[in-house]
Formats: structure tokens, sequence, C-alpha cells
């Protein structure tokens, strides 16, 4: 175990105020252009040298762990390396410092990117027209919905319920609540869609059917024909989320499984690192009787010049301003760019080597429910850890002391104890290897080790019941809830 | 596919023969043959093509450019693309195991801190998509709060915003009605306001400043006219530097994007939006809150929380479905704050305040333009009308070198010939300058 974090007690920026900066001579009304009844009477920003700011968070930082640390097999994330070239890419002046509301003939550019990487998602997703705009995976799978809400108004028929199985992301439910339609949850069988539940379940008031494949067990759902065949017979649309694209590129894609609608992670197939938690980017494709409703602008080609069409009568409108999360969408076209078809087909093809590789050799040191075959992730089961009265929470804190992030853990819901490992294409055989060594090591522990993991980290484990009940959300009520105990 | 030693190593691991078996799951109907997509490039090929591809496009530096309308050219030091480039906070997730991610969960708690801070709110959550998206939400929030069936807005927002805000409506199926502003002051019309304040109204939004620039001065009586319903406030955080801020008028919601903070304009996303609340309606609330607690040592720590509020655990009952958000955006809002700290901040929104006032009495001074089109304070925006069409000055400034304003003519008609220009601190004289010699020969 050579793993060691930083730990640093760094105060807030704000405890800096309490060493007061020389007051600048400063006129709020700027020379009498702005009334004082219209002026604020303090401001509690500290005035600290850029030296201090830089050590603040430079410490900060080496109390966080990314990708570039080490294995981060958070399972439905893909947490995959991103080559640094499209970082730097996305930095250039040519890409940062255009305005959304620029002449189109002073952003060609821009604009030719963003149409050739529609063309692009068109030939992953089998679909026939993406739209960039969507500005994450959950903000894709809400215009998703309201796809399916605008195809079936324009057919004149409210159909109030969304189908999805009780595996799905916890986005599906609430995208499609968010589009106001009831959510019905089809429990599984045997790790899958259950197809007879599913047959009972359609109905004339089925809107749509919300489906991952592979789904979020790392399972390929093989009756994905007959599903679709069910769900259009009723009338109902069939949603792809993209979440777990990472698997089966270049080996099927959601149209030819014959999804309606797809929503693809930009962030997590295609080489945006995940910031903490964005930005990321969530582009939704559409088979051809769907296009009329995409948001508007669409970018339009004629004769190599881009322009911009709002002359769409059928559109839902607009899910964001402007284009969509432009510099995310610059990382992924010079990601698929490098890689071309052959590279982006290897890369799901190692993603699943790497995951069953794994899923084999750990699969004996815990339980492996629902089958054998995965495909980029697996979801193996912490219950024997009971036993020792163990639980899988336990176990992932334990392995941050060992260096490595935590699989997903208690998702998807019907696992019991659910460990979610997704190893991803960039992870070398012996990263593998000294994971695999650290789980063995781990369950071979003194489970007192574990109960009270983690003890490398930056802080040990914490009160996270205390942060609900205190609701310390800011500096601002740190200072209130001081002040008023004071009192 | 060419395997590597170590693949074949795994396969044999696997006891397979090749990476085909490892998908033989996918049914043969469903299969395709691979990609039809160029073949790859390497690093210097793939640079050497977008730098080819990106040269037809203006950069804010090639020429200058007066647009803003909710995306805004600053000034980013240094320091903060520095603490922005870590790769521990570039490269890490979601703050789902917080003892090994304090680093990105305190630098979230303070820029929960500077923006509670600028707006006087007590909650700022850790981010929406954008100002647009936050507005939605708020439309939302608004209804969970008050019930209603219509949720009023100020028209001097912008129709970006309103269409985001009308589609996020329809899914909880409710009217969005517009309230008219004064002719003269493009101010919310308060006598508009009171009229449309019905029962079944959920809540008013307007912004400060607004779409046309002015800075709203009845902010006390709006809020005595919306009264129990939610009072929703739009506003640009930089102007806060120097404005009273909508919490100390009473609002319930504040929206905005910090996008001005560190933030380069990147054809306008990402974007980080701003979404601010009063503590008694937090669990109402949209989106990721971290909290301060402490760990088994008793030491400071940070942690999501209230997550319950979330679609991971409340699935079609959480108050949103947002997940990913603008986490790195909020990073670089905090540390361009701390960087600037309160004497720089109030600096550059004082400067674009002096550049908002010089360029608009410039082009005052042109015959044939007012500017601004409004009376009253405004901050770094303003209105310029004109007896010249919007859509000739507009090609004519572009033949000069110059992007001009925003031509607003088809948005709001009722203002004639108008063009919208954003000044900030970016501007030099000699780009005002320029503007001005540019206009001044538009016959």
């Amino acid at each position: 175990m050579t793993y060691h974090q930083a730990v640093y007690d760094v105060p807030t920026i704000f405890e800096n105020c309490e060493r007061p900066s020389p007051e600048e001579e400063f006129d709020p009304t700027v020379g009498g252009i702005l009334p004082a009844n219209l002026l604020r009477k303090e401001l509690n920003i500290p005035d600290m040298p850029e030296r201090d700011v830089v050590k603040h968070f430079v410490n900060l930082s080496q109390m966080n762990f990314g990708v570039d640390n080490g294995l981060y097999p958070l399972g439905s994330c893909t947490m995959k390396y991103n080559p640094k070239v499209c970082d730097e890419i996305a930095s250039w002046r040519t890409v940062s410092d255009i305005h959304p509301l620029q002449d189109p003939s002073t952003i060609q550019g821009a604009l030719r990117l963003m149409h050739e990487l529609e063309r692009m998602l068109c030939e992953i997703g089998g679909v026939d027209a993406v739209t960039l705009q969507p500005a994450a995976g959950a903000h894709g799978e809400y215009t998703g919905m309201q796809l399916v809400r605008a195809y079936h108004e324009a057919n004149k028929e409210t159909r109030k319920e969304v189908i999805l199985p009780d595996t799905a992301h916890g986005t599906n439910p609430a995208s499609a609540a968010m589009v106001g339609y009831d959510v019905l949850e089809l429990p599984s069988k045997d790790g899958c869609v259950d197809v007879e539940a599913l047959k009972s379940a359609v109905s004339k008031d089925t809107a749509a059917f919300m489906l991952t494949n592979p789904n979020t067990l790392g399972l390929f759902e093989r009756n994905v024909r007959e599903i679709a065949g069910i769900v259009h017979d009723a009338g109902a649309l069939l949603y792809y989320d993209g979440a777990n694209l990472n698997a089966i590129m270049g080996r099927t894609s959601p149209g030819k499984m014959e999804f309606d609608i797809v929503h693809f992670n930009l962030h997590k197939t295609f080489a945006t690192p995940h910031g903490g938690g964005g930005p990321g980017a969530g582009p939704v494709g559409v088979k051809k009787r769907l296009e009329e409703f995409l948001p508007v602008p669409r970018i339009v080609e004629s004769n190599g010049v881009y322009s911009l069409d709002y002359n769409r009568p059928k559109s839902i409108g607009k899910v964001r301003a402007f284009f969509g999360n432009y510099a995310v969408l610059v990382r992924a076209y010079a990601y698929i760019r490098m890689h071309g078809g052959r590279g982006l087909t290897s890369i799901s093809e190692n993603a699943v080597l790497n995951s069953n590789y794994l899923k084999e050799r750990l699969k004996d040191s815990f339980e492996l429910p629902y089958g054998n075959l995965r495909k980029h992730e697996f979801v193996l089961s912490g219950r024997t850890l009971k036993s020792r009265n163990l639980r899988t929470l336990d176990f992932a804190k334990r392995l941050l002391d060992y260096g490595f992030h935590a699989p997903t853990i208690y998702f998807p819901l019907i696992v019991d104890e659910a460990i979610m490992i997704e190893p991803t294409e960039t992870e070398s055989k012996e990263t593998l290897d000294a994971f695999i060594d650290a789980c063995e090591a781990i369950l071979k522990e003194d489970p007192e080790l574990l109960h009270s993991a983690p003890h490398n980290t930056a802080r040990r484990r914490l009160d996270e019941a205390k942060a609900a009940r205190d609701m310390i959300f800011s500096w601002r009520c740190y200072e209130k809830k001081r002040d008023t105990s004071r009192a | 596919m060419t395997l590597s030693e170590c693949s074949l190593d795994m396969l044999r691991h696997l006891k397979l023969d090749s990476v085909d078996e490892l998908f033989q799951d996918i049914p043969k109907e469903v299969r395709i043959d691979g990609l039809r997509l160029p073949d790859g490039l390497s690093e210097l090929e793939l640079r050497r093509e977008l730098e080819r591809m990106f040269s037809v496009n203006k950069t804010a530096s090639a020429q200058p450019m007066f647009l803003g309308a909710g995306v805004y050219h600053h000034f980013i030091p240094a320091a903060v693309k520095t603490i922005v480039s870590r790769s521990e906070f570039i490269t890490s997730y979601t703050p789902y195991q917080p003892e090994i991610s304090q680093g990105m969960l305190q630098s979230m708690f303070e820029y929960q801190s500077f923006m509670a801070e600028l707006t006087a709110m007590d909650v700022v959550n850790s981010s929406m998509y954008d100002a647009s998206t936050a507005l939605g939400e708020a439309v939302l929030m608004s209804h969970r709060i008050s019930g209603g069936d219509t949720f009023l807005m100020s028209r001097a927002v912008s129709p970006e915003k309103k269409q985001v805000a009308k589609t996020y409506a329809k899914g909880a199926d409710i009217n969005i009605v517009e309230v008219g502003y004064d002719v003269n002051t493009g101010l919310v019309n308060l006598s508009d306001l009171k009229d449309k304040m019905k029962d079944s109204v959920s809540g008013f939004y307007y912004e400060t400043p607004n779409f046309f620039g002015p800075i709203e001065t009845q902010g006390d009586d709006i809020r005595s006219i919306v009264g129990q319903k939610t009072m929703v406030v739009g506003v640009n955080p930089l102007s806060l530097a120097l404005l009273r801020p909508p919490g100390e008028i009473g609002a319930d919601i504040v929206v905005g994007d910090a996008q001005v903070f560190g933030t380069p304009m990147n054809l306008g996303g990402p974007t980080i939006g701003l979404f601010g609340c009063r503590l008694e309606h937090v669990r109402k609330m949209p989106g990721r809150l971290i909290g301060m607690t402490t760990d088994i040592e008793g030491k400071r720590a940070y942690c999501m929380t209230l997550q319950t509020r979330e679609q991971h655990i409340r699935r079609s009952k959480a108050t949103s479905n947002i997940c990913t958000n603008e986490a790195l955006l909020a990073l670089a809002a905090a540390a361009h704050l701390a960087v600037l700290g309160r004497n720089g901040l109030r600096q550059i929104a004082a400067k674009n305040v002096e550049n908002m006032a010089s360029l608009s009495s410039k082009i005052n001074s042109i015959k044939g333009f007012k500017a601004p089109h409004f009376k009253g304070a405004h901050f770094n925006e303003f209105v310029a009308t004109s007896e010249i069409g919007s859509d000739r000055i507009h090609r004519e400034l572009l033949r000069h070198g110059v992007h001009g304003g925003l031509v607003i003519d088809q948005m709001f008609p009722e203002l004639g010939h108008a063009m919208l220009y954003a000044t900030t601190e970016m501007h030099t004289k000699e780009d005002h300058d320029r503007l001005i010699a540019a206009l001044g020969v538009i016959r």
C-alpha cells in the first residue's frame, strides 16, 4: 500500500477577509453615472495576493483525485484518460474568443466543425439528424422527451406515460417527468427487459420506452429488436440513453437496433474530462421522421457556406441558449478525427476486453449476478461482505486507501450491495492487475480497517448527516450560524 | 484488429480466441461492420487541420466586437487559467467519494459562497447549464413554491432565454405571459404587472440590468406587487460588485450566468448557470449543493448534501433531472474572484460602466443615432436606435472590420431600427473610435 493523499487544512478564501486589506480609494457611483440608491453597501470579498490564491487552489487540487492520478472505475461514468491535445485545441483563441451571436460569415470554421460533427455522430449512432444543443446527458434525455411529446402532439395524440426498466439511470425517469410524463418502472427479468411484462405494459397511452443498451448491468439486451417491435406496434417511440455507447462503437448502433431517438454523452465517450461534474455535452440524434422537431437553429450547408436555419415551424424551440457546449463539441470532434472509424471500433473492443478480464478475475471474490458475458462494465454484489459485518460502502472506502477511486456503489438498485465497475479502454493490464490485487488484499484485512476507512485520504470518513442537518451552503450561512450561536 | 501482447494475455485468460467472441451477445441482425469515418490523424495532422479550419473564424481580438446579450468578453488573468488547468480538478468526476475529493468540494463551496455574497442569497447551487436553463428551472421551481398555472416574465428579456423558458414551462403545462416595459425607461411597467398579477400566477421574472441594459430601479415596488408569489430576479453577477444585490430586495430566486467570471465566450458554451434561493426554499431547489461538515476526527470537510432532491436518489420525483453541470466553470469563477479580490472586481465593474457611458454618448453624438435609447443608469450594455436600417449598419460595420452590436429590429419591432451594444474592460479607446468612425460614414 503506497498511496497517501496530501492533507492540508486550507481555510476558506473568506477567512482571509478577517485580515483587512488596505481600503483603496474608490468611487462606486463611477463619476456620478450610478445613482447612490442603486448601490450596495458592503462587499465581503477578500483581497489576496495572487501568490496566496495560487497556493490556496494548488493545495486544494492536491486533495482531489482525478483520472490523471489513477484508476477511476466509476461504473456508467466512463472515466477514461482523455488525450491532452483535445483540451489544448479547445483553448485556442479561435475557439474560445468567438461570440455566439456573431455574423455567420465570421464563424464559418465553427459552423463547419459543428456540421461535420453532426454527420459523424449520425454515422456512429445510425441516425439521420443530430442536434448539438443539449448541454449534458440528462439534458439530451430531456430534449428527447420533448421530441417525443412534439411527435405525438403532431399526430394529435396525448400519450401520458413513459416506460423504462428499473435498471435505468436516475436521470431517465427524472427527464420524462420534467416533460410532464407519468413514469412506469418495469421490473427486470434476469437483469434484462422482461419482454412479456413490456408487452402487457404498453398501451395507447405509452409515449416512449427508454433503454440503454448495453444496460447498466453491462448486459447486452439481446431482445432489442423484439422490444423495438413491441414499442413501435403500440405507436410509441424508442429512446436510447447513450451513456453506455463506449461499449458498442462500430459493432452495432442505436439506429441499427431501431431506436428512434438517441443521446450521446460526448464527455464520456469522446474525450472531455469530467471537470469535477461538468461541463459535458449531450447531442441528440433522431431518425428522419423526427428531424423536423429538432431544436432551432439548424446548421445548414450550401456550396461550402454554412448558415443558420430558424424556419422550422414544428421545432420544439430551444432547450438552451445558442449552440450548446461548443468547447466540448470541439474536443469530441478532435477525438473522433484522431481515432477515425477503426480507432473508435478498437476503443470499444478494448473497453469490453478490459471489463471482461476484470470481471473474470473478481467474480469469485464477490458475486456476479445475471450471466457472464459483459460489455464495458459489470456489476458485482458485495453481499458476501455482510457475513463479516461489512458493507459495500466499507469496501469502497478502503479502496481509496490503495490509491484507486471507488466504483459506483448501490446502483443499479436491483443488485444487493451493488459494486459497478467500468475500467475503460485506457487502463493497462498492469493497472487492472494492481486493482485486482488490492481488492483481494482488502478482503483479507481486519474488518475494523474497512469500517474506519479511509485512512490515507485528505479527510477521514465524513459525517454526511451533519451536513444535511447544519445546512451550511456558503460562508454567509456559516457566519450567520456562528453569530446566532454567539448571541 | 491487431492486439497487443497484453490484450492477447487477457483473451487467453478469458479462454477466448478473438475479440469477436466478446461481442457474440449482439444478435446478428443488429450488427454493423465498422464505421464509415475518415481514417485517424496523428496529433500533428489534427492540429494542422483544425488550425486551418478555424483560421476563418474572426475572434474578438481580430476585430473590435460589441456583442453581449448574455455572453460577454472579459479579461481572464493567467493565474485563473493555471488553477483551472490542474489535472486533479479537470479529470475528476462528481465528488461521490468526498474523502478523496475535498479539493473540488471546497472549491465548489467557495463558488457557492462568492455567489451568495454577491447576490445576498442564502443558498447558491453548484451550477446549472447556463442562464437560460437556470431560468427554465426557476419557472418550474416557482410553480413548486407557489402553485398556479401562469408565470409572468418581463418583455425586456433576451429572446433566447424566453424560448428556453417556454420549452421548460411546457413540460409542466405552465403558460408564460409577458409583462411590458416602460417605453421611456425600459424598466418594468408596474401597472401592467399589477394587472397581470392574478391568483393563478406562480411568480414573476425580471432582470437587472435587463436585456436592453438599464438597471431596474423599482425592485421594492415589484416585490410588494408580487406579494406572496415567487419573485425571480435575473442578474449579471459582475454588476453586483457595485449594485444593490437582489437578496436585499427580497428575491426568492436569483438566476444569471457566471461566465463573466473566468470563462471565455466559447461561442456561447459552456457557460455557467447561476442559481440561488432563500434558505426556506432550499428543498425545492434543483441542482447540486455542497455543504460544510466534519470528518470522524472532527476536521472541517465538505460533501454533497440534500441529495434526496436529486435524480440519482429521487428518480421521477426529483426537483430536476440535472446531473452533469458546469462544475469546472464554478471553479474558474471562484478562482477568478479570488484573484481579482474586492478591489480588482469593483474596478473592473466600474470600467464597464465608464466604457458604456462613454461609448453611448459618442454614438449619441452621431447624427441620426440615439444612445442609450432608454433613460436611466445602465451597466455595460445599451440600445442604440437609428434612422438607418440596422441590417445595413451591421453589414457596413463588418465591411470596416468592426463587429457591431446585436440587431434587434425583428425581436422588438416596437423599437424601430435598434441595435444592442455591449462594451467591457476589453475595449480600448481605439476600439471605440473605430466603431464611431465606421458608424459616422454610413449614409
